[in-house]
C-alpha cells in the first residue's frame, strides 16, 4: 500500500506550537531531549512556558505535578524508556494518585528506535503505565492521529500517557480526522478475523488484511489507539462477528494491547486470540525495518497469526 | 490574623504534640518520633509565618506547604486541625478505614494538604513546580517544603536542589528536620549526610542553621528566608527526634511505632504538665 511516511514526534511538536497560541495554561517540559522529542517547537514560540529540567526525569515529574497543582496543563516529554520506567513511582504518587493534569508524552518508543539498542527500546511502557489507576494510555496510529490526540489531551483534564515513535510511520488516517479518547475505530470491515492494532502496527494490520483478502479471507481491522480506558464494546461487537482475534503492537506481548484484549475477551466473549509483539525479550541494535522483521512485527507476521487464529476457531 | 507570642506558639506546638501521641495511639501505628521533632516549626509556620485561610483552603494567594517527609502526617494533620481546616475530633480517625486522614497525606482528601507524599525524596520537586508556577504567574506566594534528614539520601532531592537554583526560585524555602535518626539509627552510620550545610551551599542555596526547638530562632530564620533575593533558602533545623516526651527523645524505636497504653499515659502526663 502507498502511504505517506511521517514522524509522529514532528506532529506532536506542531500541535504543541499551536497550543502555545491557543492555550495560555499549557506548560511544556523536557529533560535535555527537546530537539529529539520536538518539544523544541514549543520552546521556539513560547520560551517563557518551556521548562528545561536537564537530565533528571524523576525531578521533571515532581515539578510537573507541582505546576499542575497550580493550574497548569503540563506536557512532559522525553524518550519512552526514561519517561515511564525511570520515574514510574513518581508518576504513580505525584501525578496519578491526585489525578493531576500532567500529560506524559514519550517519543522513541518501541523497537524502531533502532541503532541505539535495547537500553533505549521501550517495550514495556504500555504495560507499566496501564497498570496505574487514573492513567489514560494513548498510542496513536500515525502522525496525524498524534497531532489530534495532543490537542484532545490538552482539552481533557487528568493524567495521561501518550506513546510516540522515533521513525517515520505510514500515515493511515486523514489530517483533521476526529479523535476521541477511549473510542476505537473500525478501519475495515470483515467477518473472518479481527485484527486489532495500535501505533504503527495498525498499518501492518491493514496490509495483512490486503494479503488475506487476496486469499479470500475478509479481515476486520480496528485501530485501538486508546489502550485505557479500553473500548471493550467495539472489540466484542467485532469478535462476535468474526469469531477470532489477532493483536499487533510494537511492544511486549506481556501487559500491553495483547493483554488488554485478552482480558476483555476472557471476560466477555472467549474466542481464539493470537498476539503479535515482542516475545518476552529485549531488543538490540539494528535498522528499524530489520528489527521489525527479526522480532516478528511485519504484516506477514500479522497475516500468519490471523491464519493460526482462524484455524483455532 | 492573630499575632502570637513566643510562649503562645510554644504552647500550640505542645498541644500539637499531644494530638500526635493521641492520634498514633488510637491508630496503634504511625510515626510519632519525627512528628514531635517538627512540631515547633509546624506551629511557627501555621500560626505565624504562613499566609493562609483555613476557611478558604484554595485561596489563590496562599502560601503553599509541601510535607516531603510524608510519614509525619500526624503533625501536619494536628496543625491543620488546630488552624481550623477541620474539627480537632477528626484527628482520632487517623489511619482508620474510610478516614480522610490517610497514613500519608493525600491531596484532595484533606483541606490544606497540597500534594500527595509518603514516598520519600519527591516533595522538593513538587515544591519547585509550585514555586515555578508562582513565578510564571507573577504571584508572590511562598512555597515551603519540609524534608526529613534521612530522606536526603534520595538523589531526587539533589536534582530538585540544582533545578531550584537554576530557575531562581527565591520564593522557595526548604526546611530540613535534622533529628539525626532514621529507621536504622544514626543517619551518619547509615549513609552520612555531613557536611550538610556545605552540600546545600555548593548547590547554590542560602543556608541557615538553627536550633529547631528555639521558637525565636525559627521565626528569625523564616523571616530571613522570606527576604531572599537571589537564591532559594534552606533552613537546617537541628532537632531532637521525639522532642517533648522524655523517653521518646533520641529514640529511633519511636520512628514508626506508636506508644503502648502505659507509654501514652506517661507521654500525655508529661505534655499536659507543660501545656497552659
Amino acid at each position: 500500500m502507498m502511504w505517506d511516511k511521517l514522524a509522529q514526534r514532528n506532529f506532536y511538536g506542531k500541535a504543541l506550537a499551536v497550543l502555545a497560541e491557543e492555550d495560555p495554561n499549557v506548560v511544556v517540559m523536557d529533560a535535555d531531549l527537546a530537539g529529539s522529542t520536538k518539544t523544541s517547537e514549543f520552546k521556539a514560540v513560547c520560551p517563557e512556558r518551556f521548562v528545561e529540567v536537564g537530565i533528571a526525569e524523576s525531578n521533571m515529574i515532581g515539578i510537573a505535578a507541582g505546576l499542575a497543582a497550580s493550574g497548569k496543563t503540563v506536557f512532559a516529554s522525553t524518550f519512552g524508556i526514561f519517561a515511564t520506567g525511570r520515574c514510574w513511582e513518581q508518576i504513580r504518587l505525584a501525578v496519578a494518585y491526585p489525578k493531576l493534569n500532567v500529560k506524559i508524552v514519550a517519543t522513541h518508543c518501541g523497537i524502531t528506535v533502532g541503532e541505539d539498542g535495547a537500553s533505549h527500546q521501550a517495550l514495556e511502557d504500555i504495560a507499566i503505565m496501564r497498570a496505574i489507576p487514573n492513567m489514560t494510555v494513548i498510542v496513536p496510529a500515525d502522525a496525524y492521529e498524534a497531532f489530534a490526540a495532543t490537542k484532545k489531551l490538552a482539552a481533557t483534564q487528568g493524567p495521561a500517557y501518550m506513546r510516540l515513535g522515533r521513525a517515520e510511520f505510514p500515515a493511515i488516517t486523514e489530517p483533521g480526522e476526529d479523535f476521541q479518547i477511549g473510542k476505537a475505530k473500525v478501519l475495515r470491515e470483515g467477518d473472518s478475523v479481527t485484527l486489532v492494532g495500535c501505533g504503527q502496527m495498525v498499518a501492518a494490520c491493514l496490509e495483512a488484511a490486503e494479503q488475506l483478502e487476496a486469499e479470500g479471507i475478509n479481515a476486520e481491522v480496528i485501530n485501538m489507539s486508546t489502550i485505557k480506558p479500553f473500548d471493550t464494546e467495539t472489540l466484542i461487537e467485532s469478535v462476535k462477528k468474526t469469531g477470532c482475534c489477532v493483536t499487533a503492537e510494537e511492544h511486549s506481548i506481556i501487559g500491553g494491547l495483547g493483554s488488554a484484549v485478552a482480558e476483555a475477551l476472557c471476560e466477555n466473549c472467549c474466542v481464539p486470540l493470537e498476539r503479535v509483539g515482542t516475545k518476552d525479550t529485549f531488543g538490540e541494535s539494528g535498522k528499524p525495518d530489520d528489527l521489525m522483521a527479526k522480532y516478528g512485527l511485519t504484516p506477514a507476521d500479522v497475516r500468519e497469526a490471523a491464519m493460526l487464529a482462524i484455524s483455532r476457531k | 490574623m492573630t499575632e502570637y507570642t513566643l510562649p503562645e506558639l510554644e504552647n500550640i506546638a505542645n498541644k500539637m504534640r499531644l494530638h500526635v501521641i493521641e492520634m498514633t495511639y488510637a491508630a496503634n501505628s504511625g510515626h510519632p518520633g519525627g512528628s514531635l521533632s517538627a512540631a515547633d516549626m509546624m506551629a511557627a509556620l501555621y500560626f505565624s509565618f504562613m499566609r493562609h485561610d483555613p476557611s478558604n483552603p484554595n485561596w489563590e494567594d496562599r502560601d503553599r506547604f509541601v510535607l516531603s517527609k510524608g510519614h509525619v502526617a500526624p503533625i501536619l494533620y494536628a496543625a491543620l486541625a488546630e488552624s481550623g481546616y477541620f474539627p480537632v475530633e477528626d484527628l482520632l480517625s487517623l489511619r482508620k478505614l474510610g478516614s480522610k486522614l490517610q497514613g500519608h497525606p493525600v491531596r484532595g482528601k484533606v483541606p490544606g494538604v497540597e500534594m500527595s507524599t509518603g514516598s520519600l525524596g519527591q516533595g522538593l520537586s513538587m515544591a519547585c513546580g509550585i514555586a515555578l508556577a508562582g513565578k510564571m504567574d507573577g504571584k508572590d506566594y511562598r512555597t515551603i517544603c519540609m524534608l526529613g534528614d534521612g530522606e536526603l539520601q534520595e538523589g531526587q532531592n539533589w536534582e530538585a536542589a540544582m533545578f531550584a537554583r537554576q530557575a531562581g526560585l527565591t520564593n522557595l524555602i526548604a526546611i530540613v528536620d535534622r533529628n539525626r535518626l532514621q529507621i536504622t539509627g544514626d543517619t551518619e552510620a547509615a549513609v552520612g549526610l555531613e557536611p550538610l550545610p556545605e552540600k546545600w551551599k555548593a548547590f547554590g542555596w542560602n543556608v541557615i542553621v538553627i536550633d529547631g526547638h528555639s521558637m525565636r530562632q525559627i521565626l528569625e530564620a523564616l523571616e530571613k528566608a522570606a527576604n531572599a533575593k537571589t537564591r532559594p533558602t534552606v533552613i537546617i533545623m537541628k532537632t531532637v527526634k521525639g522532642k517533648g516526651v522524655s523517653f521518646m527523645e533520641n529514640n529511633a524505636g519511636f520512628h514508626g511505632k506508636a506508644c503502648n497504653e502505659d507509654e501514652q499515659r506517661r507521654a500525655i502526663e508529661e505534655l499536659r504538665a507543660v501545656i497552659q
